[in-house]
C-alpha cells in the first residue's frame, strides 16, 4: 500500500459484539489522546454495519487520515470491509484477543484494550511509505529444464495459455525416460505425438543436447546461459525444472545377484524386448531395493505397474512364456487396478506375496528362495532363465540448474532427496522463488502423474511471473507488496542475513556484503530478525516498528504487582489458534501484550532487550513447529528461533536476568486450548520468577 | 479484498471474462487462488455454507500427520486479500449453456439466513434452542445457528434450516445487533457468464449400508473411516476422549476394514488409493494419543505410494498395532457381549479365525460428486479428463486421490483452464 505525504493518524474503535461491555471506550480514547495529543478518534457501536462504515469514511475523509487504526475484532474477518483506498488500515484485535478472553470491566482489561491501540498506533507512526519492487528488467518467458515428459507437458501448457517456453534437454532427444521404453503402460500417453507437438509448437523453442551454464537474477528476470554456441543467453521470467530419474544403481543389489547374465533391471529389460524374444521362464522381483531402510526407504510407485506391463509384453513376444511375480504388496492404485486384474486373469502369470530370500545363478537357470510366502510351504524356491529387478527411482539432482546463488547451484531437498517443500498442501514450491520443480526430482511418480505435475509447476511458474510484474510477493505471503530494505552503511558484511533466508534471496559479493533480491524474497522477515547490527527492515514492519510497539506499552512499577508479558505471536498458525481460543472465549490473562510476527524467525534480538529494558517481566514467543515434518511456512523460522535462544540466554545472563524470562513453544493452528494454558502457565510462573528489576530503570 | 457473496441479496449479474470454479473443497480453493494470483477473475462456488470441503473436517493429513487447517488457513487468507476473487456459499449449478469462452451458468444459493451483517458474534447460536442432529464423536451438538469451528470460513454464522423453528421461535432475532438475521430469506438464482470452467466437484463416500455383511446400519459401533476421521477432530478440538458411539465407553481393540467397498466387482472394482494410508495414519493417532488402545487393520495390500511407504514403517515398530493380511467377511454383534465380531479370513495364517473388536471402522472408498450438467464419464461414473473445450474437469471429480495428489491436479487443471 503506497502512503504519501504527512502522516495523519487516527483510531476507529467499534464497541460491537461485546467490546463496549468489556472495556470503557471514553476512558480508552481518553488514554490514546495523552499520547498522542488531538489525534481523531471515532467511536461506533457496530462499525462493520453500513452505518458503522459510511461514518468511518466520511471521518476518515473529512480528516484526512491517511493511516487508520481499527480498534475492532481480528484481522482475520472483515478485511474487505475495513481496506481503505490511500488509506494504510492496521487492525487492532480489540474482541478474539481482548474482550472475549479476558473479565470485563475490570482495570487490568482497560489496561491491555489501551496498550494494545497504543502498539499499533506506534507502529502506524513508525512505519515508512512504500512502493512496490519490480525488477528493471521484466520477462515473461519460461525455462523448462529437461525434455521429458514431464517437462514436455509443461512446454505444451504454458505456450497453450500464450506464454513463450525455452525448452532445455541435454540429451540429443526429447523424451528422457518415457522415449526409450517399448511401450506405456495403462495411461494412453502418445509420446510421439506430443514430442512432435512440441517441436512445431510456434511459442515452444527446443534446445536439445544443451547444458545451462548459469542461471541467475530473480524472478521476472532471470537470465539463463547456456552451452550451445549458437544461443545468446536467455532471458526469462521463471523456471520449471524437471531434471527426472535414474534407476535406482542396481550394483549395490549384489545380494540379489545382479551382475549375472540372467539378472537384469526393469529398464535392462524394457530394452532388451525391444531386440530379442523373451525366455520362456522370467521371473520379477518387486521392490528391488525399494521399501527398503537399506537402499531407499520410500516406494518408487512406478515398479509395480512396469512389472505387470512388461508380463503382458513377454506374454505377446513369447506366447509360451511363463511369468512369475514376487511381489509385497501390489499397487495399482485408482484405475490401475483394471489393468491388475487384466494380468491376472492370464493364467501364465503367477503372482505370488513372499519375501525373496535369496537369488543365485546357477548356471543355467536362476534360483529364487521366497521366504513367508503365501502358499502351503511357507518357503518355496522358484527357478526361471531370467530374473527382473524392479529396481526403484532415485531423483536426479537438480546442480545442473547451475543457480548463480550464494546458497548453492541446486535445489535445497528433503528427506530422500526429493527437491520439495510443503508436499501436501503447495506442491511445486521450492526454496527457490520462481523455480518450481515437477515430475520424479520431486516425488516418485508414473508418466501420467508426471505428465500432470508438469502442468501444474508451468501453473506456478506463470504465476510468480504476474505476480512479480505487479510488484506482489508470491506464495505464502501472496500480494505483499512490501520488501526488504537495507541501510548498507551499517553492514558489517557479518553474512548472516545472506545465510539464514530459507530462499536464497541474498547473493555475495567476495567481500561477503549482502546483494538482495527483492523479487526471490518470500517477505517472511528472518533476515530483519538474523542481522545483528538491525539494518534490514520492510516499510512496515522493522526494528524500528516494533521496538516502537514495544515501547508504547504503559509498564506499571512493581509496587503494583502487575506483570507484563510481551507475546510474540507467529501470524500463520499461532494468531489463528488464539483467535479461535477467543471464539471458544477460553480465558487468558490480561497482563499480556501480543505482537503478531511474520515468523518467528523474524524476531531480532534487539526487541527482547528493548522489551526488558522498558520492564517488561518477560517474553514469550509463540510459533510453529519445526523439526522434519515441519509447520513452519518459511521452512525454518521456528529452528532459528530455537538456535538464537542460546545466544538469548547469554544476554540475559549479562543483564543477570533469570533465563525462564524468556520462553519459545510451539503450537499447532488447531491448538487453541493449549495456546491459552501455554499463556497462562507461563504467566503464573512469572509470577513467581518476580518482578524484572529493570522496571523505573 | 475477497468478495464474499456468501450472505449478501443477490441481483441476477453478468460478470464476463472469468473462469467458474465449482467446488469450494481443498481443490477447488487450490485452483481458484492459483488462477486469481496469476491474474484471473474468478468465481468460486461451494454448495456447503462454508468452504474447506471435506478436508475441513479431518483431523489431520498423512503422512505428515499435521491439521488441514494449516494449509487452508494460507489459502483462506490468499481468498480473502484477492480482490479478483469473488465466492458463494450453498451454491450450485443448475444449468450450463453456452460454449469455450462464452458459458452461461445458471446458480441457485440456498440463503443462509443471516446476511452478511453478521459479524460472528456468536449471540445467535447462544440463545439458539435448537440443536443440529449431533455428531459422531461430538459431546455437545451445533446450534441450528452455528458455525462448524473457531477456524472456519467464511467466519460467519448460517442457520440450518432443517432444524430451525423459524420466527415460531425468533429468539436469535431478538438478540442479533446487527440486523443480520434473515429467516425467511429466500433461495436466489444467478445467472453468471463465464469463459472457462473448472469443476472440482469432490466426493463422497461409498454408502456403508450397502455392505450388508459388515452391519453399519445396525450397529452403531460400526463407522466409516471419514465418521472415525470427524470423530477424533472433534477429540483434538474439544479437548475430549475418543469414546465409542453405542455406550460412551472408551474403546480397548479398534478394527480397520479396508477395501470396504474398494477392489470388489460388487462395488466399486477401482482402488479408492487413499484408505491404506488413513487407516494407518488413524492407527498412528492412536497409538500416539492413547495408551490404552490397540488397532488391528485387515488389508488385502498394503497400497502406499511414494513417502505414505514412511506410515507403514511408523506402523511396523508399533507393539499397539497389528497389520494382518486377512479379508473381513462378516461383521455381527457378539451373543449376549457388548463387542462386535470379526470373521476373517487370515491369508498370512491361512485360517478363519474371529476376533472380537469394541469398534470397528470401515475403510469406504470414494466416489465422485456430480454437478448438474451433461459431462463425459468413465465407467466408474468419474469425469472423465476430455470434455468439451472450455470445460475442465479437476482433482477427485477424476479419480480417487490424496489430497497431496488433489492439490497437484487442482494447481494443473487452473492452467488447463487458462488455454487460449
Amino acid at each position: 500500500m503506497t502512503v504519501e505525504g504527512k502522516n495523519n493518524m487516527a483510531l476507529a474503535l467499534c464497541t460491537g459484539c461485546g467490546i463496549g461491555k468489556s472495556i470503557d471506550a471514553e476512558q480508552l480514547t481518553g488514554t490514546v489522546r495523552e499520547s498522542y495529543e488531538g489525534i481523531p478518534c471515532l467511536h461506533h457501536k457496530a462499525l462493520c454495519s453500513e452505518a458503522g462504515l459510511q461514518e468511518l469514511h466520511s471521518f476518515a475523509q473529512t480528516r484526512e487520515v491517511n493511516r487508520l487504526a481499527v480498534a475492532a475484532c481480528s484481522p482475520r474477518v472483515k478485511e474487505a470491509e475495513f481496506s481503505m483506498e490511500g488509506i494504510y488500515v492496521d487492525r487492532v484485535n480489540l474482541r478474539e484477543q481482548v474482550a472475549w478472553v479476558m473479565e470485563p470491566g475490570e482495570e487490568d482489561t482497560q489496561m491491555c484494550a489501551e496498550d494494545q491501540c497504543l502498539m499499533v498506533l506506534a507502529k502506524l507512526d513508525s512505519i515508512k511509505d512504500n512502493t512496490a519492487y519490480v525488477p528493471e528488467e521484466l520477462f515473461s518467458d519460461v525455462l523448462v529444464v529437461g525434455g521429458g515428459i514431464a517437462g514436455i507437458s509443461a512446454a505444451l501448457e504454458g505456450a497453450a495459455a500464450g506464454y513463450r517456453i525455452h525448452l532445455v534437454e541435454k540429451s540429443s532427444q526429447l523424451g528422457g525416460y518415457a522415449g526409450r521404453i517399448h511401450r506405456t503402460p495403462y495411461n494412453k500417453i502418445d509420446l510421439s505425438a506430443r514430442i512432435q507437438e512440441v517441436m512445431e509448437h510456434p511459442r515452444v523453442e527446443v534446445y536439445l543436447e544443451t547444458i545451462i551454464e548459469s542461471i541467475s537474477g530473480e524472478p521476472g528476470s532471470f537470465s539463463v546461459a547456456v552451452r550451445n554456441s549458437a544461443t545468446p543467453a536467455l532471458q526469462v521470467g521463471s523456471v520449471v525444472s524437471t531434471t527426472g530419474w535414474s534407476p535406482y544403481d542396481p550394483g549395490k543389489l549384489s545380494s540379489l545377484a545382479y551382475g549375472s547374465s540372467r539378472v537384469k533391471t526393469l529398464e535392462e529389460f524394457e530394452k532388451s524386448v525391444q531386440i530379442e524374444t523373451p525366455p520362456n521362464r522370467v521371473l520379477f522381483v518387486l521392490c528391488a531395493g525399494s521399501r527398503d531402510a537399506d537402499h531407499l526407504s520410500y516406494c518408487s510407485s512406478y515398479c509395480c505397474g512396469a512389472a505387470l506391463k512388461q508380463a503382458l509384453y513377454i506374454r505377446e513376444l513369447n506366447p509360451a512364456a511363463e511369468v512369475y511375480i514376487v511381489y509385497r504388496d501390489i499397487r495399482t492404485p485408482g484405475f490401475q487396478e483394471e489393468f491388475y486384474k487384466e494380468v491376472q486373469a492370464d493364467e501364465a502369470v503367477f503372482m505370488t506375496k513372499g519375501v525373496i530370500g535369496s537369488v543365485s545363478d546357477k548356471g543355467h537357470e536362476v534360483e529364487v528362495v521366497v521366504a513367508e510366502s503365501l502358499l502351503d510351504e511357507q518357503q518355496i524356491t522358484l527357478t526361471a532363465d531370467l530374473v527382473v529387478l524392479a529396481t526403484g527411482m532415485v531423483p536426479n539432482s537438480t546442480a545442473d540448474l547451475k543457480l548463480q546463488y550464494r546458497l548453492g547451484e541446486g535445489l535445497p531437498e528433503i528427506e530422500y532427496d526429493f527437491s520439495d517443500s510443503h508436499f501436501i498442501c503447495f506442491p511445486y514450491e521450492t526454496r527457490r522463488t520462481g523455480i518450481y520443480a515437477a515430475g520424479t526430482q520431486r516425488a516418485p511418480m508414473d508418466m501420467e502423474m508426471s505428465q500432470e505435475d508438469g502442468a501444474g509447476a508451468m501453473m506456478k511458474a506463470i504465476q510468480c511471473i504476474e505476480s512479480v510484474s505487479r510488484g506482489e510477493a508470491v506464495h505464502p505471503r501472496a500480494g505483499d507488496m512490501t520488501y526488504p530494505e537495507l541501510y548498507m552503511e551499517r553492514c558489517t558484511d557479518c553474512k548472516r542475513c545472506t545465510e539464514e533466508c530459507p530462499f536464497g534471496s541474498y547473493d555475495e559479493t567476495e567481500k561477503g556484503t549482502p546483494l538482495p533480491n527483492p523479487s526471490r524474497c518470500r517477505r517472511c522477515g528472518i533476515c530483519v530478525g538474523s542481522c545483528p547490527e538491525r539494518v534490514i527492515g520492510f516499510s512496515d514492519y522493522s526494528i524500528n516498528s516494533v521496538s516502537a510497539m514495544i515501547k508504547a506499552a504503559h509498564v506499571p512499577d512493581e509496587f503494583e504487582e502487575k506483570p507484563r508479558v510481551l507475546v510474540f505471536v507467529c501470524e500463520n498458525d499461532a494468531y489463528p489458534a488464539l483467535d479461535a481460543a477467543g471464539i471458544h472465549k477460553l480465558k487468558f490473562s490480561p497482563y499480556v501484550r501480543i505482537i503478531p510476527v511474520r515468523c518467528l524467525g523474524s524476531v531480532n534480538k534487539v526487541w527482547i532487550s528493548d522489551a526488558l529494558s522498558h520492564g517488561y517481566d518477560g517474553i514469550l514467543q509463540i510459533g510453529c513447529k519445526p523439526g522434519d515434518d515441519y509447520q513452519c511456512h518459511f521452512i525454518h523460522g521456528s529452528e532459528l528461533t530455537e538456535q538464537r535462544g542460546e545466544n538469548l540466554q547469554e544476554t540475559l545472563e549479562t543483564m543477570m536476568l533469570e533465563p525462564e524470562r524468556i520462553q519459545t513453544r510451539f503450537v499447532e493452528i488447531t491448538e487453541h486450548h493449549e495456546i491459552q494454558e501455554i499463556i497462562n502457565d507461563y504467566v503464573e510462573e512469572l509470577e513467581l520468577i518476580g518482578p524484572n528489576p529493570f522496571k523505573d530503570m | 479484498m475477497g468478495n464474499d457473496q456468501t450472505g449478501s441479496a443477490l441481483n441476477n449479474r453478468l460478470l464476463a471474462l472469468q473462469t467458474l470454479v465449482i467446488g469450494g473443497g481443498i481443490a477447488g480453493i487450490t485452483t481458484a487462488v492459483e488462477l486469481a494470483e496469476a491474474g484471473k477473475q474468478v468465481v468460486l462456488i461451494e454448495k456447503e455454507k462454508y468452504l474447506g470441503g471435506n478436508v475441513s473436517s479431518f483431523n489431520n493429513y498423512f503422512p505428515k500427520l499435521c491439521p488441514p487447517a494449516c494449509g487452508l488457513e494460507i489459502n483462506y487468507s490468499r481468498i480473502r486479500s484477492n480482490s479478483r476473487i469473488t465466492y458463494y456459499t450453498g451454491a450450485s449449478v443448475l444449468s450450463i449453456c453456452g460454449s469455450d469462452g462464452d458459458f452461461r451458468v445458471n446458480i441457485a444459493v440456498e440463503p443462509r439466513l443471516i446476511n452478511n451483517n453478521c459479524t460472528s458474534c456468536g449471540l445467535c447460536a447462544e440463545v439458539c434452542p435448537e440443536v443440529r442432529p449431533l455428531k459422531l464423536g461430538r459431546k455437545v451438538g451445533e446450534k441450528a445457528a452455528y458455525i462448524p469451528h473457531g477456524l472456519a470460513f467464511p467466519m460467519k454464522y448460517s442457520i440450518d434450516p432443517l432444524v430451525c423453528k423459524g420466527e415460531a421461535c425468533g429468539k436469535c432475532l431478538e438478540v442479533c445487533e446487527y440486523d443480520a438475521i434473515q429467516l425467511n430469506a429466500a433461495a436466489a438464482e444467478v445467472e453468471i457468464q463465464v469463459g472457462k470452467i473448472v469443476v472440482a466437484a469432490g466426493w463422497t463416500l461409498y454408502d456403508a449400508a450397502r455392505l450388508e455383511n459388515y452391519s453399519y446400519q445396525e450397529e452403531a459401533d460400526v463407522v466409516t473411516n471419514l465418521e472415525f476421521e470427524q470423530m477424533l477432530a472433534a477429540c483434538t478440538r474439544d479437548k475430549t476422549k475418543l469414546t465409542r458411539p453405542s455406550d460412551g465407553m472408551t474403546p480397548r481393540r479398534i478394527a480397520f476394514v479396508q477395501c470396504a467397498g474398494s477392489r470388489d466387482v460388487n462395488h466399486l472394482s477401482y482402488c479408492s488409493s487413499v484408505c491404506c494410508s488413513a487407516s494407518l495414519k488413524h492407527a498412528l493417532t492412536l497409538e500416539s494419543n492413547y495408551p490404552e488402545i490397540r488397532s488391528e487393520i485387515f488389508y488385502i495390500d498394503m497400497r502406499l505410494s511414494g513417502r505414505n511407504e514412511k506410515l507403514l514403517k511408523e506402523v511396523e515398530g508399533k507393539e499397539r498395532i497389528t497389520l494382518s493380511k486377512g479379508k473381513v467377511g462378516r461383521i455381527i454383534r457378539g451373543e449376549g457381549k457388548d463387542v462386535l465380531v470379526l470373521e476373517v479370513e487370515d491369508i498370512l495364517q491361512g485360517v478363519r479365525r474371529e476376533d472380537d473388536f469394541d469398534l470397528v471402522v470401515l475403510a469406504m472408498g470414494l466416489t465422485p460428486n456430480h454437478i448438474k450438467a451433461e459431462l463425459k464419464v468413465n465407467e466408474y461414473g468419474f469425469y472423465l479428463p476430455e470434455q468439451v473445450a472450455g470445460i475442465v474437469p479437476a482433482a477427485t471429480s477424476k479419480g480417487p486421490m490424496d489430497v497431496s495428489s488433489a492439490v497437484k491436479d487442482a494447481t494443473a487443471s487452473a492452467l488447463k483452464s487458462m488455454h487460449r
